[in-house]
């Protein structure tokens, strides 16, 4: 008897959230919930007061605008992100993430929104002296994990001493310490640093050739498989900013040249 | 008088009665089903997935990283075993110079989480380059290696060395009286006396601290040391795929019990003389 | 000096605030876990002590997986395995789930199935230690199963397992630190921001392992404090 008593309340609650889930996925595509890492200056950085900013928190408004729809955004670790994404965390990842074909195995991109390649730093004071992967022999190179600049190091720089860290500003600490000879990030980001006090131990060492597989074509808007209308929505309104002005408008706020790329 | 003329007949047993179904054989059959239903998912998860492509990239990589877990385990073990004799020859020393700064030392180690003493001692004492420079450490603190393996000793030797303490004071006084009214010297009465028997003591003790740091080692891919579940990580990380965690679920069962059991082989062992 | 005081200031010069709200998740992660693991623990102990097979044997299989595992590794699984699984058993309905795992619960799902995992054992232990005498004695009074359990057995089944179980949430208190790694803004993962951005790794990092310290201190003190409330029945005057 009591057995019972407890599966009808187990069976109603369930029921109860089930209808709560069917009712919400109506009002699906009224408002997006958007994925960012948060620790990607000029790209996605937090303000000291906790405040999202850069160029992928601008296009991702922009787009929304021309959507319609209302943006919420979720701060996540690199790290998860694609997890998280399939998790339903969220439903779109705008985080200058490139669109590679092992990402693509597992969700969807957009077109790209902007394209640029990896490059090195090392400290000022470095005997390095080229950018290759004979160059960087024996060298400790550091890098973010899960990013196509780790890949990029693991498969193309592999005679160095590779060291994967959860964030940038975790090997930045280390190469300002000297535990690290070389960093790979991209080009834009180690410019940025660089530029800052923080940066001022260290100087550019080199741009790399991006390889289209591992790199990719550039970054693009992550979305789960299958939801293609998502998928287009993005694509129109990617092409519909590019056209109105709007993405020139924010790109000469962060940058001196074309970041879209070719 | 009466006497017995006739014996009862033998009978037979009473009917086995069927066990009820009683709340708890209910849920336990059911909680059985539940297990058997994930294990038997989790299998054929694995069959499904099975990508032999996967297994020639990943396993050397597991196995890698199962060597950097058994290794940095292993060695701050045996330098924390180390390490915990002076910290209990302090704990239990009657001079307050002694006994106060290794109390502080076990309480700081035990009080504090393991994953923030590693930051600490990795990019914390990062900072200090120039003077770590000075005296000529810096070789040592730069590799993150050293760092961890020298974070996991710290830790390890103050729960040893507690249980070490508790190890020893477990032996009755008699035994020290016996051995000085034999006349041996402190060293012989520890070695000879004390030890042996505090040694069975903390055995299952030691056992666990083990296994503790087998399972706490996890966390060592914040600093760039990629053990077991950092390649799990990062084999998550190219491929999306949920097999690489269950890989290294089965990974860590298998050493965990696999210490369990041999533990349990070598109490046996060691304390036969103790069974009736 | 000054700088030092200035960078632990609440405010905006300041990650005082920050970190006291660390604290806070830090404190909440452990209490909003404690009833969960106690409440399974007790289950899982009494399932242990079951004539019943089947049950005992679930209850074993339990303990040996989540004592086996790495803490992290449970976390990891809770946070992105429960939740695609909870999504593809609802999709496998026709539903869209709306249902959302975040750190805070995954936290708390995974320290309580692995502090209950813990406590089983030191309930276990707690119930031989009490003589059948008391059940015996409970049912003659003609109380209920139930009933024995609640006020016969329970209060000193506490006083028993009590040291062990205040073990256990020293244990958790730490653990709740593993929980940065999945993104909780815990003690530490704003302890970390803050060295980031300050690039005062010591200062944070020391200041994370000392606020660790006070509260185990703290715990030390009410732990006691309980310890000496529940012995109180058994002062022999």
């Amino acid at each position: 008897m009591r057995i019972s008593k407890y599966l009808t309340l187990a069976a109603s609650a369930v029921a109860l959230t089930l209808a709560v889930g069917a009712a919400q996925a109506d009002s699906h595509l009224k408002s997006i919930k958007i994925g960012t890492e948060g620790a990607y200056p000029p790209f996605n950085n937090l303000t000291s007061d906790g405040k999202l900013e850069g160029f992928d928190i601008d296009i991702a408004n922009a787009l929304c605008e021309q959507m319609n729809v209302q943006c919420e955004f979720v701060v996540n670790d690199w790290d998860g992100m694609i997890p998280s994404l399939i998790a339903g965390k969220f439903d779109a990842v705008i985080a200058s993430m490139s669109i590679t074909e092992e990402r693509k195995e597992k969700v969807d991109f957009s077109d790209k929104y902007y394209n640029s390649p990896p490059a090195i730093a090392v400290p000022k004071d470095s005997d390095i002296t080229e950018a290759t992967d004979a160059g960087l022999d024996g060298k400790v190179l550091g890098a973010q994990s899960s990013t196509t600049h780790s890949n990029y190091a693991e498969e193309k720089l592999s005679s160095a001493d590779i060291r994967l860290y959860p964030t940038p500003d975790e090997y930045k600490l280390d190469i300002a310490n000297g535990r690290v000879d070389a960093v790979i990030d991209d080009v834009i980001v180690l410019s940025e640093w660089l530029k800052s006090d923080d940066g001022a131990c260290c100087k550019l060492l080199g741009t790399l050739t991006p390889d289209l597989v591992i790199n990719g074509p550039g970054a693009g808007i992550a979305i789960r498989k299958g939801e293609d209308d998502l998928r287009e929505m993005f694509n129109e309104a990617i092409i519909a900013i590019r056209d109105n002005g709007k993405y020139k408008e924010i790109n000469d706020s962060y940058f001196e040249f074309d970041v879209y790329g070719e | 008088m009466s006497v017995t003329r006739q014996m009862i007949e033998a009978q037979a047993p009473p009917p086995l009665q069927a066990r009820p179904w009683s709340t708890a054989r209910v849920s336990g059959l059911a909680a059985m089903a539940l297990w058997l239903v994930v294990g038997v998912g989790i299998i054929l998860f694995l069959v499904a997935e099975w990508d032999p492509e996967k297994i020639d990239r990943y396993a050397p990589r597991y196995f890698s990283g199962l060597w950097v877990t058994l290794t940095l385990v292993g060695i701050s073990i045996v330098l924390g075993a180390l390490v915990s004799i002076p910290v209990t020859a302090g704990r239990m020393s009657s001079s307050r110079w002694a006994s106060v700064p290794a109390y502080c030392y076990v309480y700081f180690f035990r009080g504090t989480p393991l994953i923030a003493q590693l930051f600490l001692i990795y990019y914390g004492l990062g900072e200090f380059r120039p003077q770590l420079q000075a005296i000529g450490l810096w070789g040592f603190f730069r590799d993150p290696w050293n760092c961890a393996i020298l974070a996991f000793t710290l830790n390890t030797a103050a729960y040893q060395a507690e249980i070490l303490r508790g190890a020893l004071q477990s032996v009755p006084k008699g035994q020290f009286e016996g051995a000085q009214a034999l006349g041996l010297t402190r060293l012989q009465t520890y070695r000879k006396i004390i030890l042996p028997q505090a040694m069975i003591v903390a055995l299952r003790p030691y056992g666990n601290e083990i296994i503790l740091m087998v399972k706490g080692s996890a966390i060592v891919a914040i600093i760039t040391v990629f053990d077991l579940f950092g390649e799990t990580r990062r084999a998550y990380s190219r491929t999306f795929d949920f097999q690489t965690y269950i890989w290294a679920a089965i990974f860590y069962l298998i050493i965990v019990e696999a210490l369990r059991n041999l533990w349990n082989l070598l109490e046996d062992r060691l304390t036969r003389h103790l069974k009736r | 000096m000054e700088q030092t005081l200035t960078l632990l200031s609440f405010g905006p010069d300041g990650w005082g605030d920050q970190i006291a709200s660390g604290v806070l998740v830090t404190v909440s992660l452990a209490l909003a876990t404690l009833p969960l693991g106690l409440v399974v623990g007790f289950l899982l102990a009494l399932a242990k002590q079951s004539d019943e097979k089947a049950l005992k044997m679930a209850a074993e299989i339990y303990t040996t997986i989540f004592r086996g595992l790495p803490e992290l590794l449970t976390l990891f699984l809770v946070y992105f395995g429960l939740q695609i699984g909870i999504r593809e058993a609802v999709a496998a309905l026709g539903f869209e789930s709306q249902i959302e795992i975040n750190s805070f619960l995954a936290g708390m799902i995974a320290l309580g199935v692995v502090f209950s995992a813990f406590a089983s054992e030191v309930f276990l232990s707690a119930f031989r230690a009490i003589p059948a005498g008391q059940y015996e004695g409970g049912y003659a009074l003609g109380l209920g199963k139930v009933q024995t359990m609640i006020k016969i057995i329970l209060p000193q089944l506490i006083r028993i397992a009590l040291p062990g179980l205040g073990n256990l949430w020293m244990i958790l208190l730490k653990e709740t630190a593993l929980v940065s790694v999945i993104g909780l803004p815990d003690i530490l993962r704003q302890a970390g921001i803050a060295a980031r951005v300050s690039k005062e790794a010591f200062l944070f990092f020391g200041t994370a392992c000392l606020l660790f310290l006070v509260l185990a201190i703290l715990s030390s003190i009410v732990i006691r404090y309980i310890e000496r409330s529940v012995e109180r029945s058994e002062v022999r005057v």
